[in-house]
This record gives structure tokens, sequence and C-alpha cells, in this order.
């Protein structure tokens, strides 16, 4: 229950800053868990709270509060003017209204039907039916099923005239399968984060897709370990989603570069002057910002500040161009960036973040790049993650690999790993997929910040192949 | 910032008043634990020593797991810590939890509520105002390099169940995590408690100073392979943190996510110096857990190497027919000890001879959990170590290692000291907890790139 107003609000504090703006968020998720055909939980939550962000002194402060009366709106206000006060003789930037630009108008998630229109009913036959699906054989020891359905609103209203409002509905979805034989345990897993409306869960192809998982994840248990060696890599688009995430989007990300993520996610590998003269990748690499992709999950119309977001290319024929930088951080470090300035909720202040960040595709079918490799492997779907504070040695874990062998695919192995430097990856980048092989993923959970904060993003890619990389497996 | 006396009574007044009218409205077959969790905290973060952004928050939240007939559904709200308003909205939840619930199966796991009994702990502290806060941190900076979070206010958590069970605990806090930096080398320090000392700040400030010095000689470029290595209780911890992803759960046991599943199945050895044990008497977050449940105040689960037992739910419990051990619903550990060893902190150099002295890891992972391998990198002081005497700061190097190897035939040595390494989580919350651990000394470390 609110009772909150915000034009007297603004109304009543606006003259007591040199600015002010006021972000109201609402969200409401229901998720749903389904382990071995039975459910496990059934969660419902109401996020809401406004957060006050007002510039005293040339410096920008912020106080959140989930007290929406009027009185608690005029306690944040009070608390943001004079933490402000005092921060403001210290302060690492000067800033004023013009990184909080007076933006109107609205943007929808695009959808046939609202989720609030799903009942718990139609949920729970999906979530059942999928667990029911992926127990293919009596080796299939552990099946999960889950769905997150979330709708969030947000409303922005500045001192300065901004007045803008959002509209997401947002469907995560994620179905596991874990094989066990006496001598291993594999899983296989797949999902999707997207933009999208209750039409989502009704899609025929899941069950299809959960067999296959069921398959590939028994068929790993009579798999050999992945070899170990240098060699030619084709990447499906489920694990490039978390390549380019790690190794192009947080580099890239301008307040990374200008220290503010040093104590905690870490540096970048990437400087100021950089950009314009990096040849971050191979002449096939082209990389774009692009928060209009239907159904990507982190398409927006306006970062947390009001800024309209646009279509913007980060990395053009492999050189680097643009930053992942607010108006804040492009005014900070004198380098071009995006409307990305994005807050997890009400509750934190907007930072750098990735949303959609897209590897646009060539022109090589998923058969040519086969065909091309003597020896190497394929691999599919994330398992496991980790690269270093500046971004630069990372190595990634996949569920599932195929070797390639003369121009073939053959046998399935397991535990793929690969590991290697971001510069000399991207640059050997030899083949990008054509427009058919490009899948696009979201995922909920990217981290960053102090204090931290989980935002969704969107990648999309084709197949990509890339050579002389350091593969390996797990032990026998 | 409010005082600490009152978000703590308004805080503790509403869990009291919204549980206490739910129960009054429950119907026959129902029954509900009401949770409370919230914060006033001031967030500040720095930059070159400078505010990059200051963020007060004032945050409530109220949720409850209802049962009805064997069926169980949760929901969870923002509370605005206006009574009747928050009542309100916890009918409506209530209500649409009463439309839910027939439509779910029954659960035959389902743990009912007990009363668990009452506990009330509260910690009062004292911390710098608004003003002194960034003038003492800024003045006592100005001459470093200096990143990180100073995070400090009230936290409260509580929980009712309609058996009459009521545990309730908040404290008054803060932290300031941080790190010194030189041109692209970096030494990491977090200071932290109850009552802040300024004094004790400027020491944690002249440590890490000292420690950025000796990042100053020229760095040492490593070549993969195994390297002797003593790993301080910072780094540790890093690889502690990963006993919070299965390998102490025993859900994660029965759903082949547990990466010491062949501890378990005596397939494999951790070292008799090993020990491991969920220790509440370090007094950083309550014993009762999301069920209200207490558990014990300290109970071993890795002792000399062998296996106790795992982390037991009171679900997993029902489900796998064992007993349970009051663990969270997770099976994550909540207060986790490793045992210190005969390591004294004189002796570790000359120990280590020539070698790696790792202070801090980072990013650590699963590359092949059936085998409890994890990969992370190096960070901050990380250092090369000839015939017991530092040398020269390494390049951050990629190790791959198995926990069966570390905390088995190569482990050498543990110190005879533990350091608290409090827990810094701000996501959603600014969060309760941490870990008390020692250094290692480990024979073989691998680096891999």
């Amino acid at each position: 229950m609110t009772h909150f107003n915000f034009e007297s609000s603004i109304a009543k504090f606006k003259d007591q800053a040199d600015w002010m703006g006021l972000r109201f968020y609402r969200e409401k998720s229901h998720d749903y868990f389904v382990r071995n055909e039975r459910l496990e939980s059934c969660q419902t939550n109401l996020d809401q709270g406004i957060m006050i962000e007002v510039v005293v002194n040339g410096h920008l402060g912020y106080a959140a509060t989930s007290d929406m009366t009027s009185d608690g709106i005029k306690q944040a206000f009070l608390r943001a003017k004079s933490l402000s006060q005092q921060a403001a003789p210290f302060k690492a930037a000067e800033f004023s209204n013009a990184q909080r630009p007076p933006s109107r108008g609205k943007f929808q998630s695009p959808y046939l039907h609202r989720l609030n229109t799903l009942t718990t009913d139609e949920i729970m036959s999906v979530l059942l039916k999928a667990s029911q699906t992926l127990k293919r054989s009596d080796s299939i020891v552990s099946r999960y099923a889950a769905t997150e359905v979330k709708e969030t609103q947000i409303q922005y209203i500045s001192s300065s005239g901004a007045q803008w409002e959002q509209d997401f509905q947002l469907v995560t979805t994620q179905f596991q399968a874990t094989a066990q034989n006496a001598k291993d345990i594999q899983t296989r897993t797949f999902g999707n984060s997207l933009q999208a409306g209750a039409e989502i869960l009704q899609d025929p192809k899941l069950f299809e897709q959960c067999i296959m998982t069921a398959e590939e994840a028994l068929e790993l248990l009579e798999a050999e370990n992945c070899p170990t060696g240098v060699m030619d890599v084709l990447i499906a688009p489920d694990q490039m989603n978390l390549q380019i995430h790690e190794s192009i989007g947080h580099p890239l990300e301008l307040d990374r570069i200008l220290g503010d993520e040093r104590n905690y996610a870490g540096w970048s590998l990437i400087n100021q002057t950089h950009f314009g003269k990096l040849q971050f990748g191979s002449k096939l690499l082209n990389v774009v910002f692009d928060p209009h992709q239907e159904n990507e999950f982190a398409s927006y119309g306006f970062d947390d500040t009001g800024n309209p977001a646009t279509y913007e290319f980060l990395i053009k024929d492999g050189l680097l161009l643009r930053g992942l930088g607010s108006l804040e951080s492009q005014k900070r470090l004198g380098v071009p960036g995006v409307a990305n300035a994005r807050a997890s909720s009400w509750n934190r202040a907007p930072i750098d973040r990735m949303a959609n960040i897209n590897l646009v595709p060539g022109s090589s079918s998923v058969e040519e790049m086969i065909s091309s490799v003597q020896y190497g492997v394929l691999l599919k779907s994330n398992k496991s993650w980790s690269i270093d504070d500046y971004r630069n040695k990372f190595q990634f874990g996949c569920e599932y690999g195929q070797l390639i062998e003369n121009g073939k695919l053959t046998r399935a192995v397991k535990n793929p790993n690969y590991r290697g430097k971001t510069l000399e990856f991207w640059n050997n980048l030899k083949a990008v997929g054509n427009p058919k092989t490009y899948e696009t993923y979201g995922s909920p959970y990217c981290g960053k910040g102090e204090p931290s904060q989980i935002i969704r993003v969107g990648h999309g890619s084709p197949y990509c192949l890339f050579s002389h990389v350091e593969v390996f497996g797990g032990l026998s | 910032m409010m005082s600490f006396d009152l978000y703590n009574d308004e805080s503790r007044e509403l869990l009291k008043f919204i549980s206490e009218a739910l129960f009054q409205d429950l119907h026959q077959g129902e029954s509900l634990t009401v949770h409370f969790r919230g914060e006033d905290t001031t967030y500040v973060r720095w930059n070159q020593s400078k505010v990059r952004q200051n963020t007060s928050v004032l945050q409530r939240n109220l949720s409850f797991e209802y049962h009805y007939n064997g069926r169980r559904l949760s929901k969870s709200f923002t509370a605005q810590g206006v009574l009747e308003w928050d009542l309100i909205t916890a009918r409506e939840m209530l209500s649409e939890a009463r439309k839910e619930a027939p439509l779910l199966p029954v659960d035959p796991f389902l743990v009912e509520f007990t009363n668990h009994g009452t506990s009330v702990s509260e910690y009062r502290g004292s911390l710098l105002s608004g003003e002194d806060l960034i003038h003492q941190i800024a003045v006592s900076a100005q001459e470093v390099d200096l990143a990180g979070l100073y995070a400090g206010g009230s936290i409260a958590t509580g929980n009712r169940n309609s058996s009459g069970q009521n545990h309730w605990f908040a404290n008054e806090s803060f932290f300031m995590d941080f790190s010194l930096y030189n041109q692209q080398l970096a030494a990491k320090s977090c200071y932290s408690g109850f009552h802040w000392d300024q004094n004790k700040f400027n020491d944690s400030l002249a440590l890490a100073r000292r420690q950025l010095e000796v990042m100053n000689r020229p760095r040492k470029k490593l070549t993969p392979g195994n390297y002797r290595a003593y790993l301080a209780p910072s780094a540790i911890s890093e690889i502690a943190s990963m006993f919070a992803w299965g390998p102490l759960s025993y859900r994660a046991y029965k759903n082949g996510a547990n990466a010491l599943k062949k501890l378990q199945d005596k397939e494999r050895k951790l070292s008799p110096q090993f020990s491991i044990s969920e220790n509440f008497h370090l007094g950083l977050t309550p014993r009762f857990n999301d069920l209200g449940e207490l558990a014990p105040e300290k109970m071993q689960i890795i002792e000399h190497g062998e296996l106790k037992q795992l982390l037991v739910s009171s679900r997993s419990a029902k489900e796998y027919g064992i007993a349970g051990n009051y663990a969270s619903s997770s099976e994550a550990p909540r207060s986790l000890e490793i045992a210190a060893g005969g390591l004294s902190k004189s002796h570790v150099l000359k120990e280590l001879g020539t070698g790696l002295y790792l202070s801090n890891l980072h990013y650590i992972n699963w590359s092949d959990l059936q085998n409890a391998r994890i990969t992370g990198m190096t960070r901050y002081a990380c250092l090369w170590v000839e015939d017991g005497e530092i040398v020269a700061p390494i390049e951050d190097m990629r190790f791959d290692v198995s926990l069966f190897d570390i905390f088995g035939d190569s482990l050498l040595a543990i110190t005879d000291f533990q350091e608290v390494d409090p827990s810094v989580d701000t996501y959603f919350q600014r969060a309760l907890g941490g870990r008390k651990l020692p250094g290692m000394l480990i024979k073989d470390f691998n680096f891999t790139l």
C-alpha cells in the first residue's frame, strides 16, 4: 500500500537542493522451483521503495527509503542532502543536472499477455511436465525445473523536468538434468532470461529441449574427458554469451577504468587511450550496445539517470571505439560512452552496467566452420567462470564438448575447459557465424558495485570459431 | 540516520505487530512463520580517497512462510514501517496465499513449525556520525590512493511463528573495506567492528601502506608450474568461500553437486591437520536459522581430515530420512572456522623458504567439481620469497588446484593464529556473518597461466 505523490514530493523539496530527482521502483516477482517432480518452493516478493538523488555543491548523493509516507520521503531527502553536504568538499567529481537529462517518455517490454495473467496452475503444470520429461532414465538422479516471472515498474521525476517510466515483463527459466553412474556425475542445463509475456511458457519446444538435455547428460556419463592441448574451438552462443560478458563487457566499463571498482570487482586492462586505437580483436569482431533488441533481457528506453538509450558500436572491425559508461563516467574520463547508468533496485545508486552487449553476426555457416577445423572441439553451455581483476586471464568451463576431427563433428567429451588472455583470444577469432546461427541469452545475475548490486544483462551472439586456444578436461 | 535504539525498537515492534495480527487471522489447518530483516545503513564509496557515492539506505522487509494442510508457500514485501499500512499489505498477501495454496501439491517434506524458543540479542555500537565519518576517513587517507566502501549502521533480523517461537537479533556495526594503490599495485585491508576507533583505523591504513611499499619493487614474472606457497588467512578465506557452494551440504551430496563427495564416500582423504567447524561463539551471526531452529554453539564438520557430518537442514532430514543438525535451508555454513595449527607468525617466512606469499585470491570457481578442483587468481600483495626473505611482488597468476590436494597431502602446516574475516557482502542489504581462519603452508600450489 502506498500513499505517494511524485509531483508534490518534488515541489516540496526542489528549492532546498541544487537539483533533485526521485526514482520509484516497484517489482513483483513469482518464483517456482520443482525438483524431482515435487514442488520445492513457491515464493512471491513485492519489492518497492524510493531513491532520492540530490546535487549539493556539485556533489551527487543518494538516500533510499522503503518508508513512502510524506515524513519518510522528507527524512530521506534530509539524509541525502545532509550527507552530501558533508561529502561535497571531498567529492570525486563535479556533477550537475547535466548528468540527469530532462527526458520524457515511456518504455514497455513486448508481450502478448502480461505476466500477471499466468496462474499458479499454468506454471506448475509446465514445470512438473518438464521435470517428468527430464527423467529419461533412472540414471537421471536429479531434475530441476524453475521459473521466475517478474514485473518491474520504474517511474522517475526530477526538478529539471525529467518525467519517464518503464514497464518490464521479465521471465527466467532454468532446467537441469544430473546423470549419475558408478563412475561419474554429469549435468546438463538449459534456460534463458528474456523480456516477454505469459506466452513464453507455452512454447512446445521446451519439452523437446528437456529430452535433449537429459540425453546429453547421459551421453556425457560415458564420454571421455576433453583432451588437453592448443587447438581450434567452435563456441556455441550459450557459451559465447559468457565470453562476451566477462572479457568484453566488464573491461569496457568506464567506472572500472576510472578505478571505482578497484576494491571489489576490479580494474581493467583497457584505459582511456585505447579508444579509437586498440585492435581489440580480429577484423571479424563487431560488438554493439543494443538496448532495443526485441525480447532481449536488458532492453530499455532510458538508463536510470534518464539518458535515452541508443544503439552504438563498441568494437568495429576489431577496433575498440567506445566504452560502457554513463554521462557521469563520460564527463570524468572524456571518452564516449552509452546510456548504461543502472541500479539494481530502489535501494542502490546507478553505476555503469552492461545491458545488451551483442556480437554482430558474420557470414559463416556452422557447417563451414566445422569443415575448416582439422582438430578442435565444439563447446556448449557455461558451467564455470573465472577471470582476473583486470579482465585479462580467464578460464571458463563448459558442460558439453564435442570433438571436431578432420572437418567433422565426432564424439562427445566431458568437462571441457579453456583458458586464455582477453586480447590474444579475441584476435584469434577466425570465423563468425551467420545470422541463422545467432541466439540471444540473458542472465539476471551480474554482480558488481559497492554497495553491491545484481542486475540483468543480455548477450546475443552467433557461433564463433577461434584458433590457438588452450583446452583441457577433468581428471580421469 | 536513526539511532540504533529507535530503529531496533520500531523494527521489533513491526515484526511483533504484524505477526500477532496475522496469527490471530489464521484458520484451521493454517500455520505461519513471519520473518523480518532490515537495515539503516550509511554507505560511502571511495575512489582516490574521495567520495564517489554516498547512499543512505533505510529498508525493512517482512516475509512469511505459510502452511496449509501440508502445503507450503512464501510471500515477502518491503515494509514501510507504518504499522497499519504494512498490516494491510500483509493481509493482502495472506489472502493471496490462501487462494494459491490449495492449487499446490502436498509437500511430503514439509517441516512443521514448532516453538524453538525465544531469544533476544541486541548489540549497540558507537559509530561515527555522517559528518565525522567522511571527514575523518578523507583526512586520514589524503596522502594515499584509497578505494573502498564504508558501511555502517543498524542491522536487524528476527522471526516469530504461530507456535510461539520468537527470535530477534540486531546490531550496530560498521566495516571499512579498502585497498591502497600505487599505480597498478595494491594492498588490501578491512577495519570492522562495533565501536569506531580512529587510532585503529589509522593503524590498519598504516599497515596497508607498509605492504604497499613492498609492492614498489620490480615485479617478478612466474612461469606456470607448482610452487611452495603460504596462503595468508585472507587468501584461505577466499577458498573457504567455496564451502558455501555445496561441499558441506547433504542435499548437494544427494544431488550430485557436492565437491567433497569423495570425502564422504571415503575415496579421498584430507590432512589430519585439517578441521572445520561451524562455530557460533564467533558472535558474527545469530544461531537461529530461517526456521528459527537453534544450531549447536559449535559443531565439528571435518575433524583431523575426516568428515564428521555434513550440514543437514530439517527439510533434508525429512526427505532423506537422516538426522538434521539445524543447518539453514541452503545448507551453507553460517559461521565457519578452520582450526589453527602450530606454525607461528614469526616462522612463516622461514618455513616457506623459497616460494610464494599469497595475501589474497580472487574470483574462484570450480574447474572440475567432482574432483574438487578450483581455479582462481592471485590478487593484491602476492610476493616472491627466497630463503625466507621477501624479494618482489609477482605478476598475477591463475591457479588450478584440488581441495583434496591443498587440504590433503600438500598441506604442510597451519598457523597457530587465526583471523576473523567479517562478511562485507552488501547485495540486497548489508550481511551478517563471517569466517575465522588460519594461514596455511602448501607444498605444491599449481599455477597454469
